[in-house]
């Protein structure tokens, strides 16, 4: 990733508790940011910044040390989403090719 | 949503199916690893049009080369293109690849919709009888996979274990060669120039008919006086605050998305902000009627263009590779209720201007 490509700072729902973590190293796996690193056998926090929301690592930590809320980071499926939920539903979704 | 599978075995199988290997499962169709002009061609068609939609391979398990009851299994989705991208990569390699029933659509695309998922990959792995045709017990998914899955719950079910694998295919052999480790770099998201660029006509495509709705409104108010409608005067007049329209499309949708990482600021509102004022400032410099037609028509292409470009900006969070939901949800908040206002001050100057020219009349 280019350096200066960066999205809004402090906006990210990720919480991580290290309480819970096993040092399984998943989610330094699955991320696609580099937002975890281990240290010390468990996980850690490097650059809650740089997250993107898609939840690999939540889903994929077997002792649900990780929550966030995670969505498609799209303006268009965001305002669908808002002009959908004025009608009932309203889940942010992926859309474009579909139909 | 319920798309058929117009490119399925019967049509296209002899393109890319070369053979047969044959497990104790079943006889499995072995795929080339090269890819033909056909593939090349209706690849360039995916990225400019909606024949995506349509891309599709039979879901299953595939050979490459000679594979054996050792030889690894690389999961991918059913879109042509990601089968595509794999198939290529796994040149000179024998290797199985299991493809799940993602409806046509990209691993990561489809990871975030959950059809690319848990359930999906036990039921395949279970539908192919992975367990007779291999000896081991691992299955490599791509990383990009990983929002759809959980991977321990896979390997409950099945006793097969996730490995994820590289971001990008073409990682995949020094991945196996390593020893399915991947370096950091492989598991990172770029977003290089290479990748920004396929995706700037799927922004343009959809960008061409607001703007061709724009030219027609614009042509038809300048075309419009005390006398009717005149269409040499709409096309005389109207030609250079129509080109505006062109500026905000170019801005928005192929300058901000090529150059995003050069552009200042890191929402996109502001980013296609100031790249449409900047063309908009450049245009006004070789297009004198954007400052020789009075105040309000002036005001109207700064108001307008910038406006529009960075609507349009704002667009392209969807095909970035780090745009949370947050930050966009964040952004929306306060460039929606600016996005409108704008739209509403261009309209009130437009008009002062007919009003003015009326009455000049």
């Amino acid at each position: 990733m280019e350096r200066n490509m960066r999205y809004l700072a402090g906006v990210t729902t990720l919480r991580f508790e290290p309480e819970r973590c096993t040092g399984c190293g998943r989610c330094v796996e699955v991320c696609p940011h580099g937002v975890f690193a281990l240290a010390n056998g468990k996980a850690a926090l490097t650059d809650r910044d740089r997250c993107m929301e898609c939840g690999a690592c939540r889903n994929n930590c077997a002792s649900a040390a990780i929550e966030v809320r995670s969505g498609v980071g799209c303006a268009m499926a965001l305002v669908s989403a808002m002009v959908a939920r004025r009608g009932g539903t309203g889940t942010p979704e992926c859309g474009c090719g579909s139909g | 949503m319920n798309r058929e599978r117009a490119c399925t075995a019967d049509e296209s199988a002899a393109r890319w199916i070369v053979g047969t290997v044959d497990t104790p499962a079943a006889r499995v169709s072995r795929i080339a690893t090269k890819w033909s002009w056909r593939d090349r061609v209706e690849h360039f068609r995916c990225r400019v049009g909606s024949f995506r939609n349509r891309y599709a391979v039979e879901p299953g398990l595939y050979a490459v080369g000679r594979p054996g009851p050792r030889s690894e299994v690389l999961v991918t989705a059913n879109y042509k293109l990601s089968f595509d991208h794999v198939r290529r990569a796994l040149d000179g390699i024998d290797a199985w690849v299991l493809v799940l029933d993602t409806r046509g659509v990209n691993v990561w695309c489809a990871a975030g919709k959950g059809t690319f998922g848990t359930e999906e990959l036990i039921r395949r792995i279970e539908a192919v009888a992975l367990d007779r045709v291999v000896a081991h017990r691992r299955v490599i998914v791509p990383q990009l996979g990983a929002p759809g899955l959980r991977a321990h719950e896979v390997q409950r079910a099945t006793r097969f274990r996730v490995h994820f694998g590289p971001v990008r295919a073409s990682d995949i052999a020094a991945y196996l060669r390593a020893g399915l480790e991947a370096t950091a770099e492989m598991r990172h998201v770029r977003f290089d120039l290479a990748e920004r660029v396929v995706l700037v006509p799927m922004e343009l495509v959809p960008a061409m008919k607001a703007l061709a709705l724009y030219a027609a409104f614009v042509f038809l108010l300048f075309g419009v006086g005390p006398q009717g409608f005149r269409l040499e005067k709409g096309w005389s007049a109207g030609l250079s605050f129509a080109g505006l329209g062109v500026i905000a499309v170019v801005s928005g949708a192929l300058v901000t998305p090529i150059f995003l990482p050069y552009v200042p600021g890191r929402a996109f509102a502001v980013k296609g902000w100031l790249v449409g004022l900047a063309l908009t400032a450049g245009y006004a410099m070789v297009v004198p009627a954007i400052h020789g037609s009075g105040l309000s028509l002036a005001a109207f292409a700064y108001v307008f263009a910038p406006a529009a470009s960075s609507y349009l900006a704002l667009q392209f969070t969807g095909s970035t590779t780090f745009t949370s939901m947050s930050g966009v949800r964040k952004e929306l908040r306060y460039s929606v209720p600016l996005h409108l206002a704008a739209a509403a001050i261009a309209v009130a100057l437009f008009a002062a201007h007919e009003v003015a020219a009326w009455r000049g009349t």
